[in-house]
């Protein structure tokens, strides 16, 4: 018995359903664990779901790239539903253009804060450039800061990873920080996630207000523009 | 649904298309979105069948970041071996992304719409 449950194992191990169906199964629990906080941010579903999914590789021994056979489907998504993100952007159209200027100059202060103080601080810290490197495109969206990352002489993957950090502590920190700060405003509360924590952070704010998730997805948009022109800029300048 | 679906795929792949035709920075799936966009410009209302499976799509979009969040196991010893640096410089550069990004906006943006 306890043979023929290892060959079962085996086998599904070995096919894209496993790491499809173990995705799903995480992330669900996750979202349990999300609504049953009260949607705390510390809560937040993905950082619960990665957490379960790296114990469980670690467990079973199972290599990423096993898992990602059946995750690819998962990870596929990510395209359309960026493509999607036109749609609530043209249903708050008027809103966004009538603040046009504000939300170019927001996002490209936003942008070179970003790159500067992930790179600098890090510097400080002492971290090796392949890492400074694969910091700097970090808080756009996944496929454009590896594309960056790439140009630039980071590490791609290393760079997806970092992207993703930075999304779920954005998402995790937002409501505090602007809380904190005073800011109530749901266009500059959206404005500034979107271009912090990217796609992950522009869930979050779908969850607590549309506008904030119009702006969040326009200001996510925007910033991929904006980072992919300024960072091979930076990185070029004589330090 | 699958018509919804259709349009999206296309709108990407057309967007891939035009960002490597014309080598701009921008990845495909964004200039998808671009060109989407100019779709409902010019249709003038999204089609309701469209907005449900968008709907559907970014009501769990966070899903969709999953499987890349876990490739952080390939590089568990890099983060070891630097992770005062990495995550000094995550939290750091998050906050103070938000922070300048919210400020700025706020001074810059006129009075909100009344809702």
């Amino acid at each position: 018995m306890k043979d023929e449950l290892f060959q079962l194992w085996v086998y599904l191990s070995t096919t894209p359903l496993a790491g499809l169906t173990v995705t799903l199964v995480a992330y669900q629990i996750g979202a349990a664990v999300y609504r049953r906080s009260g949607a705390n941010p510390v809560a937040n579903p993905v950082l619960v779901a990665v957490v379960l999914l790296v114990a469980l590789l670690w467990a079973t021994g199972t290599p990423y790239r096993t898992y990602f056979e059946g995750a690819q489907f998962v990870h596929f998504l990510l395209g359309p539903a960026t493509v999607a993100l036109a749609i609530p952007l043209y249903r708050h159209f008027a809103t966004i253009r009538r603040s046009a200027l504000a939300i170019a100059v927001s996002i490209v202060a936003g942008s070179v804060t970003a790159i500067v103080t992930a790179v600098g601080t890090a510097w400080l810290m002492g971290a090796s450039s392949r890492t400074l490197l694969s910091l700097a495109p970090k808080s756009v969206t996944t496929p454009v800061a590896m594309g960056i990352s790439e140009q630039i002489g980071g590490l791609p993957s290393l760079t997806a990873v970092l992207v993703i950090l930075t999304g779920i502590l954005g998402a995790v920190f937002a409501t505090w920080t602007l809380n904190a700060a005073g800011i109530r405003d749901w266009r500059a509360r959206g404005l500034s996630v979107g271009v912090g924590a990217h796609g992950i952070g522009t869930a979050r704010a779908f969850q607590v207000n549309e506008l904030a998730g119009a702006f969040a997805s326009l200001a996510m948009g925007l910033n991929a523009l904006a980072t992919a022109l300024l960072v091979p800029l930076l990185t070029r300048l004589p330090w | 649904m699958l018509g919804a679906l259709t349009l999206l795929l296309v709108c990407q792949a057309l967007g891939e298309a035009v960002v490597r035709l014309a080598g701009l920075p921008v990845p495909g799936p964004v200039m998808g979105m671009v060109l989407l966009f100019g779709w409902l410009a010019w249709k003038g209302e999204v089609p309701e069948p469209l907005a449900r499976t968008a709907g559907g799509l970014l009501e769990h979009l966070s899903l969709l970041f999953v499987p890349a969040g876990v490739g952080v196991v390939l590089y568990l010893d890099l983060v070891a071996a630097e992770w005062q640096a990495i995550a000094a410089s995550l939290v750091v550069s998050t906050l103070a992304t938000i922070l300048v990004t919210a400020f700025v906006m706020r001074k810059l943006v006129g009075p909100a719409d009344k809702p």
